[in-house]
């Protein structure tokens, strides 16, 4: 593993390969198209990623058919992957489904699903149970039972990500012990699914209904926590690095334009109003992808650089922020352009709306951080000092 | 509550009278039952359109400060919030019209203006002159009793059901830019114009490019001298700034009352740092909406300065903070939509209204003058501070970098 914010030369080279693949195969105009047809992505572009470009299995170890390269290169494709716009299951199956696969103790079901996914063939995403956008498992909202004929799941799941393109969902679900964690088909007896109409086309959730629906069970009692709360943070730190991603593009896209777009005789970007905004532009997307490539490192195995609950919810805080200011940004030093559906700021303005609102909002993950932080200072203060007799 | 200024003349008509007027005019027009077009139509002959305007021209020569009276009345009564009859006609067109056309003019064109019968449009920007308005190319060229006029406009909001335009064009090309604008009037039925709607960011199409392909306009027409085009067009964009940063009238109305109102309906989503935050929007909102009020009881004339900026700038910053907020307590459910068609109603209302109000209010910043080209308005024209070095003020227009 390389030292925390080393980004070595194959990580530049990776990429660099991811960049120039996205500019050729999912340029803008492939974004917009896909964002406009039902499913909201082209399964074909997307097995061409896991397949022909072979990003989806860098996080994954060797053991399980994966590049066993870590999270960092894998937040590399996350980024791009965000800086793009790639229309494509990528919260559901990048971000949360392959981290709790990877951390299944039950090799056969790792053995079942990873490779699938790994291909860009198999989509799967994670329903987990959040408050603000910390894995709770008090909020589970469907019920496991176990008869004679296996495991059936009732219930609704709100809100998840890429749902209606999933062939596979994993489920956590109430049991009688615990909470376990249970993989739903598609297709499965009793399982219905809404499409929601997001205000991000480019990102799809959907609602399932669940009555006994056949599951199978993929992390016991004991396992499945665990596994739901590492996915959680995982995807959230992988999230961080996406809106990054955006930023940095607005940011380059903005610059571009203010350069060259001339009023009162000059460009605007030689007014400071401009060129301040813009210098803020880069202040906060720095500033973001230190938080964000932190808490990927924090993550990575066995590192012990910092809380990774911390570390998690800083990232997701100032990206957060710095995605949705930068967007506004872009809009605002674009003039009109920047107000019409054909211009670019408008997309990033909405993935920086959906990403702030999912896996816990910019100011719920500041709560969090105050947790961590101020409310933890309070209780070591208030811990009373041993007594001598 | 209020210190009424001493009224001077016995003939100025007083809040009792506003009041009588409008409540005969709602009486005899019930709004709901008699057709819109009507009901605003005995509301501008009553005098009760726009209150200090001359009689006859939809006004009666009152304090403007007794406007929200009458519109209170009208809405009090079931009737619409009167300028979104004929939004832009009401709130940029028709202070310039009283003021440059003659009074034959205006009379024509301001009862059908009222009533919502004729929309207006405003053709000012083009792809080359936004905030740089006077930068602009379109040209007119005298010929005969009238001008020749060609050229593009562009993010020209309701062109494309508007009747009448306000059109500011180039006339001489060989003076400084300021110097060579003159301000028109063009009925958008002329033949050689043409409207292409364009896309928002909201998915609907609301505003338009519009070109100018040989198109004739009468010189009687025109507003203003030629070549008076730019304190012309001042006066408008200074009723546009006051009529965007005015709107709220009531405490707890507009942005802030949406967002109030949400903070109430969702109680699983308030969070003491939410509070904190919507505290601090509420009162930014008071503070605006009172110095909206102490600007109206100061206004005296209806004449309005650069000074409109300064509401303009607050109310824009404002509504985007409020709905920004909405969003982040929404939560998931901030991110929702229900459709984006070109031909959705409008940008306010069904399920997902307030997602909707919160796309629209990236246009307020940029719309009428950008927010930072507010803040060269009050730190140039308000202030007085010295202006960035610029090389296009001096120079014929022609010789300007574009
Ligand atoms: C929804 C909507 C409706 C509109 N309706 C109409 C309409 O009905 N009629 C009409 O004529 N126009 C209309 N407009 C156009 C509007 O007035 C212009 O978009 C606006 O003036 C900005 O011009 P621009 O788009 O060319 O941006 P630009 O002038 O290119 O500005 C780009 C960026 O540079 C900044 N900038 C430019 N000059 C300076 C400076 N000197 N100092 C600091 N910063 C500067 C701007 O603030 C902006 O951030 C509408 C716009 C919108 C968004």
């Amino acid at each position: 593993m390389t030292q925390e914010f080393e980004f070595g030369e194959e990580i530049v080279a990776l990429r660099a390969m991811v960049r120039e693949f996205c500019a050729e195969q999912a340029p803008e105009s492939t974004v917009r198209t896909a964002m406009e047809s039902e499913l909201g992505h082209d399964p074909a572009l997307w097995r061409r990623f896991g397949s022909e470009l072979g990003v989806f299995g860098l996080a994954v170890p060797e053991s399980d058919g994966g590049d066993g390269a870590g999270l960092v290169p894998h937040a590399v494709v996350v980024e791009e992957f965000g800086a793009a716009l790639v229309c494509g299951p990528t919260l559901g199956a990048l971000c949360l489904a392959l981290p709790a696969l990877i951390a299944l103790p039950d090799a056969q079901a790792r053995q079942d699903y990873l490779p699938g996914l790994i291909a860009g063939e198999l989509i799967a995403t994670l329903a987990a149970p959040t408050v603000h956008g910390v894995f709770d498992p008090e909020a589970a909202t469907v019920s496991a039972t176990t008869g004679p004929g296996g495991w059936t799941l009732s219930g609704g799941l709100a809100h998840v990500p890429d749902g209606a393109s999933a062939d596979i969902l994993l489920v956590p679900a109430r049991t009688q012990e615990g909470l376990a964690l249970f993989a739903v088909e598609r297709g499965a007896a009793g399982l219905a699914h809404t499409d929601l109409f997001t205000m991000d086309r480019t990102r799809r959730q959907a609602t399932f209904e669940l009555a006994d629906t056949p599951a199978r069970l993929v992390a016991d009692e004991v396992a499945a926590p665990a596994v739901c709360a590492r996915a959680v943070r995982v995807a959230t730190a992988l999230l961080a690095v996406s809106q990054v991603g955006g930023a940095q593009r607005m940011l380059d896209v903005t610059v571009q334009h203010v350069r060259t777009r001339i009023q009162f005789g000059q460009a605007v970007g030689a007014f400071q109003a401009v060129k301040h905004r813009c210098a803020n532009m880069l202040m906060e997307v720095e500033q973001a992808r230190s938080a964000a490539y932190h808490a990927v490192w924090a993550l990575d195995s066995d590192s012990e650089i910092d809380d990774p609950d911390l570390a998690v919810a800083l990232a997701k805080a100032v990206a957060s922020d710095a995605f949705t200011s930068i967007t506004r940004a872009a809009i605002q030093l674009h003039g009109g352009i920047g107000f019409t559906w054909e211009g670019s700021p408008q997309l990033y303005f909405k993935r920086a709306t959906a990403d702030l609102v999912t896996l816990g909002t910019g100011t719920e993950q500041v709560e969090n951080v105050a947790r961590l932080v101020l409310d933890r200072r309070v209780a070591a203060a208030n811990v009373p000092e041993p007594t001598l007799t | 509550m209020f210190y009424m200024p001493s009224i001077a003349v016995q003939t100025t008509p007083d809040a009792a009278m506003v009041e009588q007027a409008a409540r005969t005019v709602v009486t005899r027009h019930p709004p709901g039952s008699v057709p819109l077009t009507e009901l605003m139509g005995a509301w501008y002959d009553a005098g009760l359109t726009w209150v200090h305007f001359p009689q006859g021209l939809g006004g009666m020569e009152a304090p403007r400060q007794l406007q929200p009276l009458a519109n209170r009345i009208m809405r009090e009564a079931g009737g619409p919030e009167p300028r979104t009859v004929n939004t832009i006609g009401y709130g940029i067109v028709a202070g310039t019209i009283r003021r440059y056309a003659s009074p034959e003019f205006a009379a024509q064109l301001l009862r059908p203006l009222a009533t919502g019968e004729e929309k207006w449009c405003q053709l000012f920007s083009e792809p080359g002159a936004g905030s740089d308005l006077a930068g602009l190319a379109t040209r007119a060229v005298r010929e005969g009793d009238g001008w020749r006029v060609n050229g593009q406009k562009v993010w020209n909001s309701l062109a494309h059901i508007s009747r009448w335009a306000v059109l500011l064009a180039r006339t001489d090309p060989d003076v400084p830019k300021h110097k060579g604008l003159t301000y028109f009037i063009l009925d958008m039925h002329s033949p050689g114009v043409d409207v292409r709607p364009l896309r928002q960011l909201t998915g609907r199409a609301q505003f338009n490019e519009v070109f100018l392909d040989d198109v004739l306009i009468p010189d009687t027409q025109r507003l203003g001298d030629v070549g008076s085009g730019w304190f012309v067009a001042n006066s408008t964009l200074a009723d546009e700034r006051t009529s965007l940063g005015e709107r709220v009238v009531a405490r707890g109305s507009g942005a802030i009352g949406d967002a109030v109102q949400l903070w109430v309906d969702h109680p699983a989503n308030q969070s003491p740092a939410l509070r904190e935050r919507l505290a601090r929007l509420w009162v930014r909102s008071e503070a605006h909406r009172l110095t909206i009020e102490r600007a109206r009881i100061a206004a005296t004339t209806g004449t309005v300065g650069p000074e409109s900026a300064i509401t303009k700038l607050a109310g824009s910053e404002l509504t985007q903070a409020v709905y920004e907020f909405c969003i982040e307590f929404l939560a998931a459910q901030g991110a929702l939509m229900d459709t984006y068609a070109p031909d959705a109603v409008d940008d306010e209302s069904g399920p997902n209204g307030i997602q909707r109000r919160y796309l629209r209010s990236r246009a307020t910043t940029l719309e009428g003058g950008t927010s930072e080209i507010m803040r060269n308005v009050i730190g140039e024209r308000v202030l007085k501070l010295p202006q960035e070095l610029r090389n296009d003020k001096t120079v014929p227009w022609r010789d300007v970098p574009r």
